[in-house]
């Protein structure tokens, strides 16, 4: 088992999506959400995953195609 | 000994022993390094400070070390150069550059990692680690060198061959990442899950960033104790900037300076200008961006200290600037060729920064201006290969004398012809 912590953002066209539920379903994911702000144009959400790497690993892959920014919950670790 | 009492969380105020940790549990703030000034007002007084080394460490007290023997290459206490040329070009009195160009291995991540490094043996580390896009890679390289640490350093597979080169010299494992910038910052942040390694911005940053505030300490001596009227900062995560503003009030309430009149102006590139697009809107709020410019050292798209550098802003009545990859290579060339100083595109978008901020009347010409350069040229020099455009000749008195009759003339016809056409 491994747990994750990501920033996940949305853009507008995905605001009204339970993109959330669904990884959580379709990928046996459990899912928690620790700090939020989502407004009816733009959110940013961070969440604890936790699940089998593999689950979580193809879980984060869709969610990025689906259009939703997938970021570390810190901040970028890349650094000058 | 250390001075150092605790980490606290910056958004909540949590606080947390001094462990290599650097996220609050609750909030996911960012983990702050917190003192006991009493002791330090104590142990330090401008004399001590002006008898110890000229290197960073004269200001030992105020960095969250315990051990004697530091990781030192020497980095810090770099020259405030009085910029007269420079000056006189965009109309000002006082100009002055902090030239970190110079430090050891090139750049002021040396500040930074020095620190980290130091912390990272006390720790019990034997590997330190980084992602970067360059300075931050060949700094931790070199200090892992000499601190006979292993080093594994994660850079994107398409940085400037300057970069690669001045980190692979020291012999570190280097990793380059074939990938998007999300996916390169995605792995790195899962390997430094996995690995239990001093990843010097990740678990190591509460003590990684402290570094910085030595480029306030030495700006504030160097000017004879006091702090500059503006100060113009290259921000890629916000974290140099944080901390050069902390380190000028840690000064003052030290009573080393009177008083922090200082305005902080933020220098991004256009391409990766996260800081500048929220300020603009008034926004609290980071709209993460995926950068896009030649300065690479500031291609951070999710800067982890943004909210912090908007706090600095409105509190210190600053400003933040993205200026175009265009003016980055005039900055550039403009600083060489008024003070001798070759940058990095960093340093190009910071004197960028400085000609908007005069030009539109936020600084005016007598007030006393530091900015900050933070990189050499070196590094980068893919960004201005322009500049090449040598006197070719045979080797013969006459074919040189010719190529220069040619400059000559063409440099007459340059200064005859009108201005704005070609």
């Amino acid at each position: 088992m491994k747990k994750m912590r990501v920033e996940f953002t949305f853009p507008t066209k995905l605001i009204k999506e339970p993109i959330i539920y669904r990884l959580g379903i379709q990928f046996n994911v459990v899912t928690n959400i620790r700090r939020a702000d989502v407004t009816e144009d733009r959110g940013w959400v961070i969440l604890e995953i936790e699940g089998e790497e593999e689950d979580i690993e193809k879980g984060l892959a869709w969610v990025t195609e689906q259009g939703v920014g997938v970021a570390p919950a810190i901040g970028d670790v890349l650094e000058g | 000994m250390s001075y150092a009492i605790a980490l606290r969380c910056r958004r909540c105020g949590r606080e947390y022993p001094l462990e290599p940790i650097y996220v609050c549990e609750f909030c996911f703030g960012p983990l702050e390094v917190m003192y006991n000034y009493e002791a330090i007002a104590r142990a330090i007084s401008k004399k001590s400070i002006g008898s110890g080394p000229l290197t960073m460490w004269r200001y030992r007290p105020l960095l969250p070390v315990e051990s004697d023997e530091v990781v030192d290459i020497n980095g810090g206490f770099t020259p405030l150069v009085k910029a007269k040329n420079l000056a006189k070009k965009l109309g000002l009195e006082q100009l002055y550059l902090k030239n970190d160009c110079v430090n050891p291995s090139y750049s002021f991540k040396d500040r930074n990692v020095s620190v980290a490094a130091t912390k990272a043996k006390e720790f019990g580390f034997d590997t330190i680690a980084c992602a970067s896009t360059g300075n931050l890679a060949c700094s931790v390289a070199a200090h892992a060198a000499r601190a006979g640490l292993k080093a594994f350093v994660f850079i994107p597979a398409d940085l400037e061959k300057g970069k690669v080169i001045g980190a692979a010299i020291y012999g570190p494992t280097l990793v380059a990442v074939k990938g998007s910038y999300d996916e390169v910052n995605r792995l790195c942040s899962e390997v430094a899950d996995r690995y239990n390694w001093a990843f010097v911005n990740i678990n190591i940053r509460p003590y990684y960033s402290e570094g910085s505030k030595t480029l306030a300490y030495e700006v504030a001596e160097q000017l004879g104790w006091r702090a500059p009227d503006h100060a113009i900062v290259p921000v890629a995560s916000g974290s140099l900037f944080a901390k050069i503003w902390k380190g000028f009030h840690e000064f003052a309430n030290l009573g080393f300076i009177e008083r922090v009149p200082t305005r902080m102006h933020v220098a991004q590139a256009e391409g990766s200008a996260p800081i500048v697009h929220a300020y603009a809107e008034g926004s609290k709020e980071i709209r993460p961006v995926k950068p896009n410019t030649i300065a690479r050292s500031l291609a951070i798209g999710n800067p982890a200290d943004g909210h912090f550098v908007l706090r600095i802003l409105k509190e210190s009545n600053g400003s933040a600037c993205g200026v175009t990859d265009e003016e980055v290579v005039e900055g550039m060339k403009l600083l060489a060729q008024t003070e001798g100083i070759f940058a990095e595109t960093a340093g190009g978008v910071t004197i960028a920064t400085l000609k908007r901020l005069v030009a539109s009347g936020v600084i005016k010409s007598h007030e006393l201006v530091v900015a900050y350069i933070t990189g050499n040229g070196l590094k980068t020099q893919e960004a201005v290969e322009e500049v090449v455009k040598p006197l070719i000749i045979q080797p013969s008195l006459g074919s040189f004398e010719q190529a220069l009759k040619k400059e000559q003339q063409g440099e007459t016809l340059e200064a005859q012809r009108v201005p704005g056409k070609k």
